[in-house]
């Protein structure tokens, strides 16, 4: 089964993130990025399905700008055969919806048109919107089975379980699908050492948008659906709340839960 | 240069190292956050590596162990990415980059270099996966500095080998499958020589050393030998004499000049941080001269070590490192980092003693790292020689 994993270049979580005053879009500079955390798992299930059954490839696909090639380069050290980035200076600032329009695209073009099945991770942890697995699902014409936290690849099936509050649900769907996966799907690898040397000889594909017959008005932010109008920094954390126990201290504890909705 | 410099690397020494050492490095630093760092104090208080095994695979699996070492599954990679995967197990703990370094560069690397082709098909992809842990026996309860009296010795028998006596102090002792056992066969067989000794062997017996109060998450043992048989084939048959065991040690040792320096890291990363929070006299004890003083201090030595250890890593896969060279490398760069720990130690005041912080930790371990691998004392004399080609040793 060939594989294709949709995967993001993301802000590192653990600097100081911010916007550019410009243009109000996540300030990249001076901060070091990588392959967006919740992606991994959908690397790590490709390879595992891929190892499975003793055939097939994993590309790793991204959208985004030079950096991004550290996303591919990770996830070809975990083991991915190959990678696809999609580079162009007029995708900055590109909404989800002009994002899934360039992954479908560049899907078609990396498959041949015919996908056998596209992973992605349940949604990025920068933006953290989760709907491009939806939105390019739909643009490929492919079934979504979304929030997967576990998979069995059939005969020409693909079955998953997804963790609601209230109950699990097991899915299934007709292969080529779009499967989205949460963290709890796996424990993703390290990147090994042999990983890390064989990842300098695979093959990675670097195209524009031309290359996938997208003209530039089609993405950008001036093609965006909707704009980030102003950008307010979160207030200082305000110093908790102590409460001194005068016999009712057991009581007002629990008011307090119960007013936050805790218990 | 533009932005804010790392706190810990004021001199950019990062640019010196390849996107493939980096990798590297942050491979090896993945693998002890997730499968040391939460666990280490448990393990250092408790005198004991019940982990072992799992640690093993867990590093056999990104390939840490005999990384530097070709063929067998090995990684077969340099001396500065090993180096630095050293520093930072190191920055974990020294114990655990202990059970790396004579699994790899002790153990392993004696197989690889002098065993015959049976001994590497046999060890060598099962230790490089961690499957099989391996320790390395020279030391006896009294014969350390001076490995050339020792007393154990093997005599043939027939085509066998029949090894008596006894080794101490050895790491991974009681954990081990395979021991590198080194004895003296007599002036007729090659003086001193090395032996693979599968653990089960009958004869063999593995104590653990308890009370130890450094480097307590690593297993010690001693080690006897009774009428321990072996086959004529047990014997490493490329090396005769004590340069054999020397050799390897040269490449551990080479090891710790880059593993110390990640105590020290550790130490003055936790020493900086608690400067700022901490606040005496209405301000962070960072402000006052005399932090600054130790900070600094801390922080020039350990640059100007891990300049060091990159000369000495570039030239080792280039043209090779004399003896000498690897103890400047030792005698200075465990000297400086313990220096490094106690200071950390004193910053953080009270805190310092505690184990919630890993600098007493890191200072206690430095002491075992001071004396194996050849005592500062034995490095000094070696520079010592080399200047005046005057032995002190005897
Ligand atoms: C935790 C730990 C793990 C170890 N693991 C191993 C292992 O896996 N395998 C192994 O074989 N060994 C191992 N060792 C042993 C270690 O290598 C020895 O302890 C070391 O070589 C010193 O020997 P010694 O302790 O007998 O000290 P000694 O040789 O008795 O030295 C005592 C003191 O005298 C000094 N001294 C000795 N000779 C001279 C001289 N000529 N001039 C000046 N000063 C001198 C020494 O420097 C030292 O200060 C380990 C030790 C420790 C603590």
């Amino acid at each position: 089964m060939n594989i294709v994993v949709c995967v993001k270049y993301v802000p590192d979580a653990q600097s100081d993130r911010s916007f550019r005053d410009s243009d109000r879009t996540v300030d990249r500079d001076g901060v070091d990025g990588l392959l967006s955390e919740l992606d991994e798992y959908a690397v790590e299930e490709a390879l595992k399905i891929v190892e499975a059954a003793g055939e097939g490839e994993v590309t790793v696909l991204t959208v985004g700008p030079e950096a991004a090639a550290n996303a591919i380069k990770k996830a070809l050290q975990m083991g991915a055969d190959r990678g696809v980035h999609v580079e162009d200076e007029a995708i900055h600032g590109s909404d989800a919806a002009a994002t899934s329009l360039v992954l479908a695209e560049a899907v078609r073009k990396a498959t041949g048109g015919t996908p056998e099945l596209v992973m992605t991770g349940m949604s990025s942890t920068d933006g953290v919107m989760g709907v491009v697995p939806a939105m390019l699902a739909e643009r490929l014409g492919l079934p979504q089975v979304t929030y997967a936290s576990e998979l069995t690849v059939g005969e020409g099936t693909v079955t998953i379980r997804r963790d609601g509050d209230t109950a699990s649900e097991t899915i299934e769907a007709s292969l080529p699908a779009l499967v989205s996966v949460t963290d709890q799907i796996n424990e993703p690898r390290y990147p090994s050492f042999k990983g890390i040397m064989a990842a300098k000889k695979k093959p990675v594909e670097q195209w524009g948008l031309a290359d996938l017959g997208i003209d530039t008005s089609q993405v950008g932010l001036d093609a965006a659906w909707t704009s980030v109008v102003s950008v307010t920094k979160r207030p200082p954390r305000a110093q908790g709340q102590i409460v001194a126990d005068e016999g009712d201290g057991g009581s007002r504890l629990a008011e307090f839960l119960a007013g936050q909705k805790f218990i | 240069m533009e932005g804010m410099s790392d706190p810990l690397d004021l001199l950019d020494l990062d640019s010196l190292l390849t996107d493939d050492e980096k990798a590297i490095r942050a491979a090896a630093r993945q693998v002890c956050a997730d499968a040391v760092d939460p666990y280490v104090m448990q393990w250092y208080e408790q005198g004991d590596l019940p982990a072992a095994r799992e640690l093993a695979r867990e590093f056999g699996k990104v390939g840490l162990l005999g990384m530097h070492l070709e063929g067998y599954g090995c990684a077969g990679l340099g001396s500065v990415d090993y180096g630095l995967a050293c520093l930072e197990l190191e920055a974990s703990d020294s114990g655990i980059r202990s059970l790396v370094s004579v699994q790899g560069s002790l153990a392993m690397f004696a197989i690889w270099r002098f065993g015959s082709e049976d001994h590497k098909q046999e060890w060598l992809p099962r230790m490089a996966a961690g499957e099989a842990i391996g320790c390395f026996g020279l030391t006896e309860p009294d014969h350390g500095s001076d490995p050339a009296s020792m007393r154990a010795r093997a005599r043939r028998d027939g085509e066998d080998w029949v090894i008596n006596g006894s080794k101490t102090w050895i790491t991974n002792g009681s954990i081990a499958d395979v021991a590198v056992v080194w004895a003296n066969a007599g002036e007729e067989h090659g003086g001193i020589r090395g032996f693979v000794v599968p653990t089960r062997t009958r004869g063999f017996t593995a104590h653990k050393i308890h009370h130890k109060m450094s480097l307590r998450a690593s297993v010690t043992s001693e080690l006897t030998f009774e009428d321990l048989r072996l086959p004529a084939d047990a014997v490493l048959p490329d090396v005769r004499g004590l340069k054999g065991p020397l050799a390897c040690l040269s490449e551990a040792r080479y090891g710790i000049v880059w593993g110390s320096l990640g105590a020290a890291r550790s130490s003055l990363d936790a020493a900086r941080r608690y400067s700022k929070e901490r606040v005496q006299f209405d301000r962070p004890i960072g402000g006052f001269q005399l932090t600054q003083a130790k900070l600094a201090a801390m922080a020039t030595e350990l640059q100007l070590g891990q300049l060091l250890a990159l000369h000495l890593g570039r030239r080792k896969d280039t043209v090779g490192l004399r003896p000498e060279q690897v103890s400047v490398g030792k005698y200075n760069n465990v000297t400086k980092a313990l220096e490094i720990c106690r200071t950390a130690r004193t910053i953080l005041g009270a805190n310092g003693v505690s184990g919630e912080w890993p600098v007493m930790r890191h200072a206690n371990n430095l002491e075992s790292v001071l004396t194996y691998e050849g005592t500062v004392e034995m490095h000094t004399l070696v520079i010592g020689q080399a200047l005046t080609g005057e032995s002190a040793f005897r």
